[in-house]
């Protein structure tokens, strides 16, 4: 996906450099907009390429172009220092002032933006849910809270961009709640381009459209969510997190059985909970979850059964198979036993029923 | 007593000017050294905290050869000012840079390297610049530093003697500071004046050092 020639809408970057135990080696293209996973184990240089995006981190070899402006070109010696690069950064930790109140803090970087503020203080404000906390102090906020005021202060400052390290990460589980949804909402709002660094591959699905793989300071992958999703070949996804994802339409609910009924072009599913009637949900299927029958009558507790077909059948672990398969236009994955394979005698382009055992749905994509 | 209210001034003035130097100068190198992995560091903080460990009187016979009218720092004074530096305030003044530096430094570099650039490049990525973000951020996260420093450094230039004695003299008006003033009423006999002034340095370093832990501990609760 190294495409040569940058887009004027794209950040292209390339960075180069070399630390006792670590290296980083990566040139890509990204797009800007969207939100863009980043995703890789701790370790495999996400927050060093974030840090060497917004200038705190110097490379030895760097370029750094976005919107078709150059940010840094170690070929040219000229690098931006990090107060001239119009972008946000949200920490894995808040980072709030804390001598500042929340309404000063906010108010930090829009007051260095100059005239090039383009987004009003009382709709983020009204975004993130910050009305109540304006005349607080940081040392009085739960942590979701100062996360969002830290995304809220970064989005004031009129970036082109914001990256993104973690910001869930330092919170547990019931304080995510209280960032994640404002973190979806303020994209769909304000359209703000996020590159969003996690190594919860449920976060990733959840909000990113776009998804570059990293393993030890290099890229693995880099392109849609779905197709980066798709591949089998890529350990860094983990074995247990390989999957694919679905968008489909909520098409009903029964309140008896507490069951949402989703539609895709390969069928239906039932997943539990209640969706709102025609509206577009992302749904994640693990490759776990999915198993193969070869017919479609057997009695069994799974709900969800698919037809679909064997696109290709790949090498897994030594006990297992990844089989692609094809419902419609989606895409979905299975992993089943090299023993059920042989069983079943099944082949490249095979038609076959796929199981879902459990379905998570996510998000919904507008 | 009369006569002693000129010493007493002219020490609060002589610690006052110090330690606005101090901090000017302070700043950036504990900065320097809080945040610096060259390999001098260790050889400027020796340097650094050096006043603490070494004599005042080594200290002032160094200070007196550099600053004399044939020292380096002295001939150029002289040269540009017509006149010696040494017996003078401004000698004193430098002399009591030098000797209460570690002071000003220490805190300073303490609280800057428990700080961190956490919050600084936070500031950075908020279109500050690097002094922007220093004053706007850095410096109010840090005031417990700058206090204790500004505190340590007054206190320590007031009570300021060996130095005093060896580059500064006993000129009224000119280097005839609070400590000198006690010494000499002790040389003569004149224990009750004495008596008197000391009184008044104990009670005076006492308030300020009270003032300053008071201050921080309320900081360090908020």
């Amino acid at each position: 996906m190294t495409g040569v020639g940058a887009m004027p809408g794209d950040i292209e970057l390339r960075y180069r450099l070399r630390r006792e135990n670590f290296s980083l080696d990566i040139a890509q293209q990204l797009p800007l907009r969207g939100i863009t996973g980043i995703f890789g184990p701790s370790g495999s240089g996400k927050t060093t390429l974030l840090r060497c995006i917004a200038g705190l981190e110097a490379a030895d070899d760097a370029l750094l172009r976005v919107g078709g402006a150059t940010w840094d070109d170690s070929a040219e010696r000229s690098c931006l220092p990090t107060h001239r690069r119009a972008l946000g950064y949200v920490f894995q930790e808040p980072r709030l002032f804390p001598h500042l109140d929340v309404r000063r803090n906010l108010q930090y970087g829009r007051r260095r933006a100059g005239h090039a503020v383009a987004t009003d203080f009382d709709n983020v404000v009204e975004l993130l849910g910050l009305g109540s906390l304006l005349g607080r102090y940081p040392a009085d906020l739960s942590g979701g809270e100062a996360q969002r005021v830290a995304i809220g202060r970064a989005v004031l400052s009129a970036p082109q961009f914001i990256l993104m390290d973690e910001p869930l990460a330092a919170l547990d589980a019931g304080r995510r709640h209280e960032v994640l949804p404002f973190i979806e909402r303020l994209h769909a709002r304000l359209g703000i381009p996020v590159l969003y660094v996690s190594h919860s591959i449920d976060e990733i699905c959840q909000l990113c459209d776009q998804l570059l793989v990293l393993d030890d300071g290099r890229v693995l992958a880099n392109g849609a969510l779905q197709d980066v999703l798709a591949r089998t070949d890529l350990p860094a996804l983990g074995g247990a997190e390989a999957g694919a994802v679905l968008n489909a339409v909520v098409a009903d609910y029964d309140s008896a059985f507490d069951l949402s009924r989703l539609e895709f072009s390969g069928g239906s599913l039932l997943a539990p909970g209640c969706y709102e009637k025609s509206q577009v949900v992302r749904v994640r299927v693990r490759a776990n979850d999915v198993s193969i029958s070869l017919d479609e009558t057997s009695r069994s507790s799974i709900l969800n059964r698919l037809k679909a077909d064997i696109v290709a059948i790949r090498e897994d672990a030594p006990s297992t198979v990844l089989l692609k398969l094809r419902s419609g236009d989606a895409e979905l994955q299975s992993r089943i036993t090299r023993c059920s394979l042989r069983r079943l005698g099944l082949q490249e382009g095979d038609a076959v029923f796929a199981q879902l055992k459990s379905v998570s749905v996510r998000r919904s994509l507008d | 007593m009369l006569n002693d209210t000129g010493p007493l001034l002219l020490s609060l003035q002589l610690a006052a000017i110090t330690t606005v130097i101090l901090l000017f100068l302070g700043t950036p190198l504990a900065w320097w050294l809080a945040n610096s992995k060259n390999r001098l560091k260790p050889a400027l903080q020796a340097i650094v905290a050096l006043p603490i460990v070494l004599p005042p009187t080594v200290l002032g016979f160094y200070l007196l050869v550099l600053l004399g009218p044939y020292g380096t720092i002295g001939g150029w004074w002289l040269e540009m000012t017509g006149s010696t530096l040494t017996f003078s305030f401004a000698g004193l003044v430098i002399a009591s840079c030098v000797y209460s530096l570690p002071f000003a430094v220490q805190p300073l570099q303490s609280a800057f390297e428990v700080l961190g650039r956490r919050e600084l490049e936070a500031a950075r990525t908020l279109g500050a610049r690097p002094l922007d973000a220093f004053v706007s951020v850095v410096m109010p996260m840090a005031a417990p530093g700058f206090l204790t420093a500004s505190v340590l450094s007054f206190a320590h230039t007031l009570g300021e003697f060996g130095v005093v004695l060896m580059v500064g003299g006993n000129i009224p008006g000119e280097t005839r500071v609070i400590s000198i003033a006690i010494f000499d009423h002790v040389e003569s006999m004149n224990y009750s004046a004495a008596h008197r002034l000391s009184a008044v340095l104990l009670v005076m370093a006492f308030l300020v050092l009270l003032a300053m832990y008071f201050v921080n501990r309320k900081w360090s609760r908020s």
